[in-house]
């Protein structure tokens, strides 16, 4: 976590997969500048508030690339809760 | 009096400014408003948080005053939009534990549990305790729940135990927490029936309850006793649900209106006409929405000094929700009402009521009024279909344009719906 001053609410794109029932599953999360990061698994979802950033929605604990963090619904958008390095604050 | 019944009532604390600290975590203990456009002349407090409150910052007070009495006081704009999505999401929650729901305005609501409590192990308190936790971890606020046999009860022990608390008013303990309370703290008691009532030398719930009935009916007329029966406890009437897909929080439409105090003072009746209008074609354009007819239309004003407000009403000659027709008897009783050489107007209302369905059979005539109003109608429903594909102000009147001032105001979109009357 070095270097990691605060976190910021940022919507991002999402690839997700609904099923019947209108559960939404998120496959890959795809960052501003294109990268994409792949989900390998849902752990839990459930409906939460975000206590870092603000915000309410469905939250997805999500493993991604070995790490497990947190990806919210906010119907019909998607955040995360974005890291904050030291240089975007100046 | 049956008092088996296991109703909830849930208060969400602070709301707005609850939300807004939800959603900018740097708004988090520090004094925060939610207020109105000061440009607008809407400047006033809507909800102030608990910091702010501690501070002595008080609901519906000008922000100017608000921010003399707390001086670092951070002020943001209302975002309706989003505490209508927290309110659903609240709902949602207590549509966990059961289907009847009935919502008092965004914040609040009443979960009647009689028949659904033997599902959660027959225990209100833990009932509770599970819709407090969950709202906090949910929605990141907190909530005042108040528990009792009758809706009056319950409320009085959610606005008894804030922030973030539980009360219960039971037949045991109901004499010594609620009959001790001041009479005001008792609902529908506003600050004028509270001091008709000390005036009779009633301060206490206590006391109205076992007030002589003549003397209350006399002091306060028919709805006195109704509100002496709320003081006994004697509130029997039943948890309303909502359904969802109809409407928010209004139970059944029993009027419909729409005011706005102006961003200037108007002084000419060309401009009073230009906002009665204004507020008339949404008012309209909401009937048509409703599927409704009004027989009565009704145009307030609001005195710049004084702060007094006129009001004049009239039947229509047939019931209609035809925008001119409405919007011309509205301008004609404002106008009728105001002098404009001594007098100007700060705000400005209208509102359309005794309410019938838009569909009924309609008596034609020899003379053809009724053929005119069917293309009145035509033109209107083309327009509300323009207004709903490409917003409000697709198409709008010329007199909108006449007067830059105006132009920036969408009445429609504004609108947002406050708690009914219990009594509705």
């Amino acid at each position: 976590m070095d270097g990691i001053i605060d976190r910021r609410k940022h919507y991002v794109e999402v690839l997700s997969e609904t099923d019947v029932e209108g559960r939404a599953k998120p496959l890959e999360v795809i960052w501003d500048d294109g990268t994409r990061y792949k989900i390998d698994r849902v752990l839990d979802r459930r409906q939460a508030h975000s206590l870092r950033t603000g915000g309410t929605g469905m939250r997805y604990t999500v493993r991604v690339a070995g790490r497990d963090t947190f990806l919210y619904y906010e119907g019909p958008r998607w955040f995360v809760e974005a890291k904050v390095p030291p240089s975007y604050l100046g | 009096m049956d008092t088996s019944r296991k109703i909830l009532h849930c208060d969400m604390n602070a709301f707005y400014a609850s939300v807004e600290q939800a959603e900018r975590p740097e708004l988090r203990g520090r004094p925060l408003v939610v207020g109105g456009n000061e440009e607008l002349r809407h400047g006033i407090v809507l909800t102030a948080s608990y910091e702010a409150k501690r501070r002595g910052v008080k609901t519906a007070m000008a922000l100017w005053q608000a921010r003399q009495a707390c001086p670092d006081v951070v002020i943001v704009p209302p975002r309706y939009e989003l505490y209508r999505r927290y309110s659903m999401a609240a709902r949602r929650i207590y549509y966990d534990y059961t289907d009847l729901v009935e919502p008092f305005g965004p914040d609040e609501a009443w979960l009647d549990l009689t028949g659904s409590i033997h599902l959660w192990g027959g225990d209100v308190r833990s009932v509770a305790a599970s819709i407090s936790n969950r709202i906090k971890h949910e929605l990141g606020i907190t909530c005042s729940i108040g528990y009792s046999w009758n809706k009056i009860f319950a409320k009085f022990g959610s606005d008894h135990d804030k922030p973030d608390g539980y009360m219960e008013v039971l037949p045991d303990n109901a004499c010594d927490l609620v009959w001790k309370a001041p009479v005001g703290d008792l609902l529908y008691v506003g600050p004028a029936t509270e001091h008709k009532l000390n005036h009779f030398g009633i301060w206490t719930i206590g006391q109205l309850a076992r007030a002589d009935p003549a003397l209350v009916r006399r002091t306060l007329g028919k709805p006195g006793l109704v509100v002496q029966a709320f003081a006994q406890g004697r509130d029997a009437s039943p948890v309303r649900p909502l359904d969802l897909a109809i409407t928010d929080t209004e139970r059944e439409v029993k009027s419909v209106g729409n005011g706005i105090t102006c961003p200037f003072d108007v002084e000419d009746v060309r401009t009073a006409r230009q906002v009665v209008w204004l507020m008339g074609e949404s008012v309209s354009q909401r009937l048509r929405q409703l599927g409704l007819m009004a027989r009565t239309v009704s145009a307030t004003g609001r005195d710049f000094r004084t702060l007094a407000c006129h009001s004049r009403q009239a039947r229509l000659d047939r019931p209609s929700n035809i925008t001119t027709e409405i919007c011309s008897l509205a301008a004609s009783l404002l106008v009728s009402d105001w002098d404009f050489r001594y007098e100007k107007i700060r705000a400005i209302g209208v509102r359309a009521s005794n309410l019938v369905p838009a569909m009924r059979p309609v008596q034609l005539d020899i003379e053809g009024v009724e053929e005119r109003r069917l293309r009145q109608r035509a033109l209107d429903e083309s327009m509300d279909e323009l207004r709903h594909r490409f917003g409000n102000h697709a198409v709008r009147r010329a007199s909108e344009l006449l007067d830059p001032r105006l132009s920036g105001l969408d009445p429609e979109r504004d609108h947002f719906t406050h708690p009914v009357s219990y009594f509705a």
